[in-house]
């Protein structure tokens, strides 16, 4: 006789809705619906309009980005590619008299190459992607600025720069919205619906077991720096048309605002925990608070103390619902804001010798 | 614990320094020791020797204040003592040195032997000089040469461990227990580590030594006690017992009811391994595993065993040779090409090799085949339920349902999961390392049967274990696998724990020459 099982212990609607996701979009609902009510102008038309266009370079790199931190790695230089993409467009198409799309798709490419350097330290050479990507952050920032020291390219097409600012039809949305949704879409599928991207969870989860099941740690690795690079430098472009300048100096710091987003938006720092949707409602959560309170001429340093405060707790909560997870069972938790990981092995350890 | 006090004791030859008796430890439902009973003389070498899983280390562990034992007595210099801590058992007077110290690589040497406990000077700095001097004077008595400045880092091994003895003489220690010590040593470092052994014994310490080798218990120690299952066996005078007698004693259990292996009908050959060489590590491994025949690769921990089964699976890379699935040469180092060709490889550390711990039952049954469930490139969660699900079913793993994590399930289920995510693979070739290792008595039955049947539809199995029994009542051949080498290739018929265990241990280098 062969035993069969269910599929799901939890029923549709707690598998679905009690997630740490959902909450973090019906904590972007929330916001959203306060701002309309209670914050003058912003129910505007020109505020979803802003709001996006500011937001779309985090939301692009945050896609790839995801993938990274799912792997248990980070990438750190993605800011620095971003000015560096910048600075080539501006030099292929002003100096090299090349056109936009193939100075866009140049400087796209070099960004590749970035992400391929970072992915062959990090895979191939076995160092630690945090420091690997503090380096070439200085690198490629370095190599940026060095470049066009401090002046700018600002001789763009007018047909390019207002594409970048362009609305979809007469809606309140930019255009950037679609490449947007096309590879939020492309990143949302490869991660949750291909074996691909079940081996990114695996790499996260236990790197060791995945190499011994035959996912290809290295290339796994490696492909996703390449699309970190890539999408990076595609920001760049987008970021360089929007403003209409080439700079070496464009974006910095960017990388911090990248990266506390996808964590708000549920994605564990420690790797194989983490959704695009999540991440997606992560940003604009950060996107539509500082926006309203901008609106509400609060100053920029309350802005950032009031966002800081929020990745805080969102970090504080996932080690206060294991906490309170613990207390339910015998011997369980002490401290509620302990680090999850060291007080598992404390109580393995409790098993073992009674 | 009672008080203990170290001037109190009083330490002539042949006084009992450690004794331990009828000592009981179980983890869990599995008793790791049943009756352990060890009696160490003041101004002696004893040896401590057993198959592996006998409770050697389950004792040491008890000894060092790992551990903390369920019942029985432990006496040290004559008192009853409980460690709850191995800080307890250092202030006592106990070092225990392992196969592989572990120092602090980036300190000196020096500062590894004083840590925590470095003499001050009349402003309260640390006295680096008197430190210096007192572990020249250390290494001095020991009579070796190792720079106390130098940092740790770089050291080999046997230096490593010298610093660890030379640390157990400055804490002024009684009772030395060195587990394996000669495991990574070259020749000249083994005959320096039994001079100071030696040293150590002319002084009035007692030292307890922990070796599968045969030849080294035989020259160095003075009394050896056998271990076996967890229980005491007999204490003897090294010059009043043999090797012959001492492994009868370490093995000396009926073997062959436990173990359900029906003869299986030998089909095409299907893994041929050739030449196989990776420097340092195995040499020379030539062998071939047909349809439906179970081969052990039998041999002590760290003869090499996993390591070939590593490196034929591609986890590893290897030096030179050749790995061939029906004929086809297998890519080296690619864990993909191996597993296209029909290899399955269930390893040895099943939580962290195995499994991926916090994911679901479904997800890791569906692991390996998961490619070949998406539809136009696309995977979800249903389809890989509804592959895993019957695989999950006729290994009767125990969960409420498919997206339980594993890391709620027991050893047993979780070495069922890992099973079934691999048979779901339709392998030809399954080679499973350590099959049995710490899952329950019912379930380890129900994994010797399983093989068996899988042999008997026509699967090739290549199985390492470092249970004897386990070994001769589950293989038609067994490899033996002695520093690195095939020492023995023994059939069925021949096998027995005597020849298995003379040919991993090299005590009998007739066997090596007969091939």
């Amino acid at each position: 006789m062969t035993r069969t099982y269910p599929a799901w212990s939890r029923p549709l609607w707690q598998r679905l809705l009690l997630t740490r996701e959902v909450a973090v979009i019906a904590l972007l609902v929330g916001v959203f619906v306060w701002a309309n009510l209670n914050v003058l102008n912003f129910d505007g038309p020109l505020t979803i309009y802003y709001l996006l266009l500011d937001v779309a370079p985090i939301l692009l790199i945050a896609l790839p980005m995801t993938l990274v931190i799912v792997t248990g790695e980070i990438d750190l230089s993605v800011a620095s590619v971003v000015g560096l993409s910048s600075v080539l467009v501006g030099i292929l198409h002003q100096d090299a008299g090349l056109s936009m799309p193939v100075a866009a798709v140049l400087a796209i490419l070099i960004g590749a190459v970035c992400g391929a350097f970072n992915g062959f330290l990090v895979a191939y050479v076995g160092l630690p992607s945090l420091a690997v990507t503090i380096g070439t952050l200085a690198l490629y920032r370095g190599l940026a600025v060095g470049l066009l020291g401090t002046t700018a390219v600002t001789d763009f097409p007018q047909r390019w720069t207002d594409l970048a600012k362009q609305r979809i039809g007469d809606s309140s949305y930019p255009v950037i919205v679609i490449p947007f949704l096309v590879l939020a879409v492309a990143f949302a599928l490869v991660l949750h619906f291909t074996s691909f991207g079940r081996g990114v969870f695996e790499i996260g989860l236990n790197d060791e077991a995945a190499h011994f099941t035959g996912v290809n740690v290295e290339r796994t690795k490696l492909i996703l720096f390449v699309l970190t690079g890539a999408v990076s430098a595609f920001a760049g472009v987008y970021y360089t048309l929007r403003f209409g300048s080439a700079r070496g100096d464009n974006a910095t710091g960017l990388e911090l605002q990248v990266i506390a987003a996808v964590l708000l938006g549920g994605v564990s720092i420690f790797g194989g925990r983490g959704a695009i949707h999540g991440v997606i409602a992560g940003v604009l959560l950060i996107g539509v608070l500082s926006s309203a309170l901008r609106l509400l001429n609060v100053e920029v340093n309350i802005i950032n103390i009031v966002i800081g405060m929020l990745l805080v707790a969102s970090v504080m909560s996932t080690s206060f619902l294991t906490w309170i997870s613990a207390l339910r069972q015998p011997g369980g938790a002490r401290r509620p804001f302990g680090l999850a990981r060291r007080r598992q092995s404390a109580t393995q350890q409790r098993k073992v010798s009674p | 614990m009672k008080p203990f006090n170290k001037a109190d004791l009083v330490q002539e030859p042949g006084s009992l320094v450690l004794e331990l008796r009828d000592v009981r430890k179980s983890f869990g439902a599995v008793a790791a020791l049943r009756s352990g009973t060890l009696a160490v003389a003041a101004g002696s070498i004893h040896a401590l020797v057993g198959e592996n899983g006998a409770g050697k280390s389950t004792l040491v562990k008890i000894v060092a204040g790992v551990h903390r034992l369920d019942s029985g007595v432990f006496r040290f210099q004559g008192q009853d003592v409980e460690f709850t801590s191995t800080a307890e058992s250092k202030a006592a007077g106990i070092a225990v040195i392992y196969q592989e110290p572990t120092l602090f690589p980036d300190l000196s040497v020096t500062e590894n032997i004083f840590m925590g406990r470095q003499p001050l000077d009349g402003f309260r700095r640390i006295d680096r000089a008197a430190m210096h001097d007192e572990a020249a004077g250390l290494f001095g008595r020991l009579g070796v040469a190792i720079d106390p400045r130098r940092p740790a880092l770089g050291l080999s091994i046997a230096d490593q461990q010298i610093i660890e003895i030379a640390k157990a003489i400055s804490l002024d220690a009684s009772l030395l227990v060195m587990d394996e010590p000669t495991a990574a040593l070259s020749g000249v470092e083994v005959d320096r580590l039994f001079a100071v052994a030696r040293s150590l014994r002319d002084e009035g310490r007692a030292l307890v030594f922990i070796s599968h080798r045969f030849d080294e218990v035989f020259a160095l120690c003075d009394t050896v006690t056998v271990m076996r299952d967890g229980e005491y066996i007999a204490t003897n005078d090294i010059s009043k017992t043999s090797v012959p007698e001492m492994v009868s004693m370490m093995v000396g259990r009926e073997v062959g009811e436990l173990f359900p292996k029906t003869p299986a009908e030998l089909g095409e050959v299907v893994l041929e391994v050739n030449g196989l060489d990776s420097t340092g590590v195995f040499h020379d491994v030539t062998f071939q595993v047909r349809a439906g025949e179970i081969v052990a690769l039998a041999g002590l921990v760290g003869s090499g065993r996993s390591e070939i089964a590593r490196a034929i699976f591609g986890v590893d890379a290897y030096g030179s040779g050749s790995v061939r699935m029906a004929g086809k040469q297998i890519a080296p180092h690619r864990p993909r090409a191996a597993i296209r060709a029909g290899m399955a490889f269930i390893p040895e550390d099943r939580r962290k090799q195995g499994l991926i711990t916090d994911g679901s039952v479904a997800r890791n049954v569906a692991g390996v085949i998961r490619g070949g469930l998406a539809r136009a490139g696309l995977l979800t969660s249903g389809a890989e339920n509804r592959a895993a699900g019957p695989w999950a079913g006729r290994l009767e793993v125990k969960t409420s349902a498919l997206d339980a994590k594993a890391s709620t399930m027991s050893g047993g289920n979780q070495q069922k999961v890992v099973i079934a995510k691999w048979l779901a693979t339709k392998p030809k070739l399954l080679i499973i390392d350590e099959p049995t290792r710490g899952i329950d008595v019912g379930t380890k039955a129900e994994v010797h049967r399983l093989l068996s049947e899988l042999a008997g539809e026509g699967l090739a199995i290549l199985m390492i274990s470092s249970e004897l029994p386990e070994v001769l009542g589950m293989a038609d051949r067994v490899l033996v696998v002695s520093e690195g080498r095939i020492s023995a290739d023994i059939a069925r018929a021949d096998a027995t724990a005597e020849s298995v265990m003379s040919a991993a241990t090299g005590a009998d280098t007739a066997t090596e020459a007969s091939r």
